[in-house]
């Protein structure tokens, strides 16, 4: 019991002491994270938006993937990306393995299915008259998809919070394809992982302080960008 | 609105930046990548080793620390361009299969047999290792084995073989995990298990575990570098990775080896150097 409170201790010293490779290591975390979510949401918040919008065969079907592949296992999207990225598959010319690339890759498709299925809920669940009036209002398809969006936008962002939770805090695939490496692939959760190996119990409590720490920043962040949009 | 417009042209620009500034970096030729043992790596020895190659070369060594089973394939897939490992049975495969070129001993240095200090099995004073091991199946004592296929577990498998016992119709438990928290889980069991000696060394004060059976020819662990066969992927740097085997072996690197300690204890014994080098 006692690390956890030399852990809590710890912690304050490294995030009061700015201590310079904890601080790299958070950086990239956030570098990594950030990217990977952008990315996912670039791809996945469209084609949520007209997944929810539309009605087509095999929609019912595409939303039961789309909820399934939120289960998917962090360590399988690593193996899936590394067999993409390794000098054997197909990509493997492009030297990405082993660099924070992979990584945001690997995190862009984990948290992909995420963002799609909440953004889809959100949609969904738009009272249907929104859309209408906007139609009767003289929008055109584009404009009256926007009124829905933004009468969705609290759900988008639930989405987009989710989503990070689920990047900053997954271990797997980040150990899996960037390979942990000090000062060059090392983020967060996989250093949390290795001084754990090691023993070091407090430094691995310290180290999930931080990170829920940055955590909190960033929903406190995205928490002001709501109340701005409102 | 409009300012929340650049914000996100900002979040999506800066980051898409970023991937392509760093893709350039990554493909140098100035970078070796190295895999080894996570057991090697959590001692701490080739944060004193390293630095003075990349000195010495003016490059940058990044060091990917996994399974043996683990570093093994990411070489075969040629991923990686230099291994460090400690298990000669499956670097001879390695070689032999022609991935692998140029091994050389480095090192070495041993496993012990670990439990509650009680010795419920009694193995203290065992004639061998093998007598040790079938002490502690024949008591009904608890042995709790890594089950990674890590350089340790197999070297312990071998060690079974040897003592001609089935640990299955024992009271054995694979736990699947690193060296660390199998000791932690066997401490908290209160069973045995085997361990190299810089790990245990690393744990002692954490647990309530000792040393109660060593230095056995048998639990000798030889550390060796191989280098991946440009041959077999003329994409690795292997110039570099010579160049690593080269310094590793050398005096220089031998004797931060020798010197090197944890815990008031030597953990490794360079090997690399010998006035008659061995024929092979």
């Amino acid at each position: 019991m006692e690390y956890l409170w030399q852990g809590l201790i710890k912690a304050l010293k490294l995030i009061v002491s700015l201590d310079r490779e904890v601080f790299g290591i958070v950086l990239l975390s956030l570098r990594v994270s950030v990217t990977a979510i952008v990315l996912s949401a670039l791809v996945g918040m469209p084609l949520g938006v007209l997944v929810g919008l539309r009605r087509f065969p095999g929609k019912r079907l595409f939303v039961t993937i789309v909820n399934t592949l939120m289960a998917l296992p962090t360590v399988v999207v690593g193996l899936l990306v590394y067999t993409m990225l390794s000098h054997r598959g197909p990509l493997g010319v492009l030297g990405l393995l082993f660099t924070p690339a992979a990584m945001i890759t690997a995190q862009s498709i984990l948290v992909l299915p995420l963002v799609v299925g909440l953004t889809i809920v959100g949609i969904t669940g738009v009272d249907p008259t929104v859309r209408k009036t906007a139609v009767s209002l003289g929008a055109n398809e584009l404009q009256a998809a926007l009124a829905v969006v933004m009468e969705a936008r609290y759900v988008l962002l639930a989405a987009i919070i989710a989503a990070f939770g689920r990047a900053i805090a997954e271990v797997g695939a980040a150990m899996m394809v960037g390979g942990n490496i000090k000062g060059s692939t090392r983020v967060i959760t996989t250093a949390i992982a290795l001084e754990t190996g090691k023993g070091e119990f407090e430094l691995a409590f310290a180290l999930g302080i931080v990170l829920l720490s940055v955590a909190a920043l960033i929903n406190t962040a995205l928490y002001k960008l709501q109340a701005g949009v409102r | 609105m409009s300012c929340m417009r650049k914000v996100i042209l900002l979040l999506v620009l800066l980051p898409l930046a970023s991937i392509f500034a760093r893709t350039d970096a990554s493909a140098s030729n100035d970078r070796l990548l190295l895999a080894t043992t996570t057991s090697l790596y959590d001692s701490g020895l080739l944060e004193v080793l390293i630095p003075p190659f990349e000195k010495l070369f003016n490059l940058k060594v990044d060091v990917v620390s996994v399974g043996t089973g683990k570093a093994f394939r990411l070489a075969r897939n040629g991923d990686v361009d230099i291994l460090l490992v400690h298990n000669p049975t499956a670097e001879r495969r390695f070689i032999k299969s022609g991935y692998g070129i140029n091994r050389r001993e480095v090192m070495y240095n041993d496993f012990v047999i670990v439990g509650p200090p009680t010795d419920p099995a009694g193995i203290k004073g065992s004639e061998d290792i093998t007598e040790a091991l079938k002490r502690i199946i024949r008591s009904g004592s608890t042995f709790i084995s890594r089950g990674d296929e890590s350089g340790t577990h197999k070297k312990e498998k071998e060690l079974w073989a040897k003592a001609g016992v089935d640990p299955a119709s024992g009271r054995y438990m694979e736990t699947g995990q690193g060296m660390g928290l199998t000791l932690r889980i066997a401490d908290e069991k209160r069973g045995y298990t085997l361990v190299d000696r810089g790990t245990y060394l690393a744990f002692r004060d954490k647990i309530g575990l000792v040393v109660v059976y060593e230095k056995d020819p048998l639990l000798l662990n030889p550390y060796s570098v191989i280098a991946v066969n440009p041959a077999r992927y003329p994409h690795v740097n292997y110039v570099l990775a010579m160049a690593f085997i080269g310094w590793i072996t050398s005096p220089e690197a031998q004797k931060i080896i020798g010197g090197y300690r944890r815990a008031d204890e030597n953990l490794f014994h360079p090997s690399a150097i010998k006035e008659q080098p061995a024929r092979k």
